[in-house]
């Protein structure tokens, strides 16, 4: 097996459009992937054949929908290396993994207790340790990000003690790329015992995930970074943490026995799957894990470190250009800064060129101030990008510096 | 210096086939905009966008004929939203708050094909401005 990236380009309808008459080049995947034509066609598949409410219904499509969205379930399950299906948890995406994980905690803390997340999250892994903290009295501590974008190790050992009840962290940096040593830092937070949730929004595409290789206790993902549809996400978390978790929203498949007065809650996952769920998006997100995961992961890798290595270089040979993180172990991510120009004119001048790419703070304002940037333009790559289109990404930079000169 | 008219604004950019000359055009238009008294950046006068932020600074001025003139000092981190607003204050700087409510902004940046840019979506503040300009010639007529 190896890894063909025109074999794989062909399979994404999109990369064939233009932008005022000049093909698109989409280096905005760690905003969203772009989606295969099998993934396309499970949503229409879905809807074309057996669209009917899980779990509940007393015929065929019921059955085959039922079907279909719990063995989404279990390739999950194996992606994620999961002990237990039980124990993954279909939400709308990382943001609503780690509400319901936040939400919980609220009311697991005292005020001394102590939190503590990091200065390069996302603000999906923050603002919610923030609202926890502010609910229970309990303090936030944040570790420090160094010069070079990577999480101050040493202050972070520092800060656990036996006051630490819960550690979170990205996988991955989203505005920096950066790839975390996860393992390390669990292991450093259960010897004080706390828990440890792992943002893998950005984490998942670029690699296998292995919970209990990670040992963490919560693993949250999106599916549409991972070339599966938008709406859906996956909460994992440990069995014996999960069990007796206060769940979030209340109603629908997560009720095993209601009174006027009372309801006890149905075992887990559905537990914490209120309300009738994204059946096609998860069907979707399943197929979009197995098409990933049939590909030599190998190639994969080799392929987007040649981008991020090509991409590094030619940005170190930009005259004007700044890059901002340059830890050691990063996934396809080129965060940047001109000398002339706010990244939202890069951003537009870059668009006017056919290229995609974001501008601004990545919902990471506290790590913006950190390198004291209002924003940064990034161009982040994905397995179907080339170099070519590298080349080509430079070149209408080079124009746009121009422009701004 | 004074700004050029609407006029000869949608002349001169209907002028340029090419995207670049387009953009350069307004990209000068912004370097030219007078500076900015660093004391109006302040949160009142801040319009935020989700990718560059703005500032309005209204005040006023008498002109012999029309009377009561409403003026605007406008700002953006980003050159390229300098410029639009460059354009928006060749239309509504300087006007009576009768002119300012008559005038079709939307209508003039569809001339311009620049209409793009005060979508909801471009998160550059400019739409907000327009609206601003508005809402204070409003009350003022």
């Amino acid at each position: 097996m190896s890894f063909d990236v025109d074999a794989v380009r062909a399979q994404f309808p999109i990369l064939k459009r233009e932008i005022d008459g000049k093909p698109l080049i989409y280096l905005d995947n760690a905003a969203t992937t772009q989606k295969p034509q099998c993934v396309i066609d499970a949503l229409v598949d879905y809807y074309t054949t057996c669209n009917s409410n899980v779990h509940r219904g007393a015929h065929r499509l019921a059955d085959e929908a039922t079907r279909n969205f719990e063995a989404a379930r279990d390739i999950i399950k194996d992606f994620m290396n999961a002990p237990k299906r039980e124990e993954v948890i279909w939400t709308t995406g990382t943001t609503e993994g780690i509400n319901i994980v936040a939400n919980g905690l609220a009311s697991l803390l005292s005020p001394e207790d102590e939190v503590i997340a990091t200065q390069m999250d996302h603000h999906a892994n923050l603002v919610t340790w923030q609202q926890a903290c502010k609910a229970s009295g309990a303090t936030l501590r944040t570790i420090p990000v160094t010069d070079d974008g990577e999480l101050d190790q040493a202050a972070y050992e520092a800060m656990l003690s036996e006051k630490t009840r819960f550690v979170a962290f990205p996988h991955v940096s989203n505005a920096l790329g950066t790839i975390n040593p996860i393992k390390e830092m669990t292991a450093k937070a259960k010897a004080v015992d706390a828990l440890v949730l792992v943002d893998g929004a950005q984490g998942a595409a670029h690699g296998w995930v292995d919970v209990q290789d990670i040992d963490c206790d919560f693993y949250v993902l999106s599916g549409h970074k991972l070339y599966g549809p938008m709406g859906i996400g996956v909460l994992w978390g440990r069995e014996s943490v999960l069990e007796s978790w206060p769940v979030w929203r209340t109603g629908g498949e997560m009720i095993s026995t209601v009174t006027l007065q009372d309801a006890t809650w149905n075992v887990l996952p559905y537990r914490f799957e209120a309300g009738t769920p994204n059946v096609a998006d998860a069907i979707a997100m399943g197929e979009a894990v197995r098409w990933f995961s049939a590909l030599d992961q190998a190639g994969v890798a080799a392929h987007e470190k040649a981008l991020l290595d090509h991409a590094t270089k030619l940005a170190e040979e930009f005259e004007g250009l700044t890059i901002i993180g340059k830890a050691k172990s990063k996934i396809g991510v080129l965060s940047f800064v001109l000398d002339m120009g706010h990244p939202a004119d890069i951003g537009f001048l870059l668009d006017r060129q056919g290229i995609a790419v974001r501008t601004g703070d990545h919902c990471a304002q506290p790590l913006m101030a950190r390198f004291n940037v209002p924003g940064t333009a990034r161009a982040s790559f994905s397995i179907y990008n080339t170099l070519e289109e590298i080349d080509a990404f430079f070149a209408a930079l080079k124009k746009v510096r121009t422009m701004l000169a | 210096m004074a700004l050029p008219s609407t006029e000869d604004i949608i002349d001169d950019l209907s002028f340029f086939d090419d995207w670049e000359d387009k953009y350069k055009y307004i990209i000068d238009l912004g370097k030219s905009l007078p500076a900015f008294d660093d004391e109006w950046r302040t949160a009142e006068r801040l319009v935020k966008g989700c990718q560059s932020s703005a500032w309005i600074q209204p005040g006023n001025a008498h002109d012999e004929k029309k009377g009561e003139l409403l003026t605007f000092s406008v700002d953006s981190d980003a050159i390229i939203v300098r410029g639009l607003l460059g354009l928006v204050l060749a239309a509504l700087d300087r006007k009576t708050p009768q002119e300012i409510l008559d005038f079709d902004v939307s209508g003039y940046f569809e001339e311009l094909d620049l209409e793009r840019h005060l979508s909801p979506t471009r998160g550059n503040g400019l739409r907000s401005i327009v609206s601003r300009i508005k809402g204070i010639a409003q009350a003022a007529v």
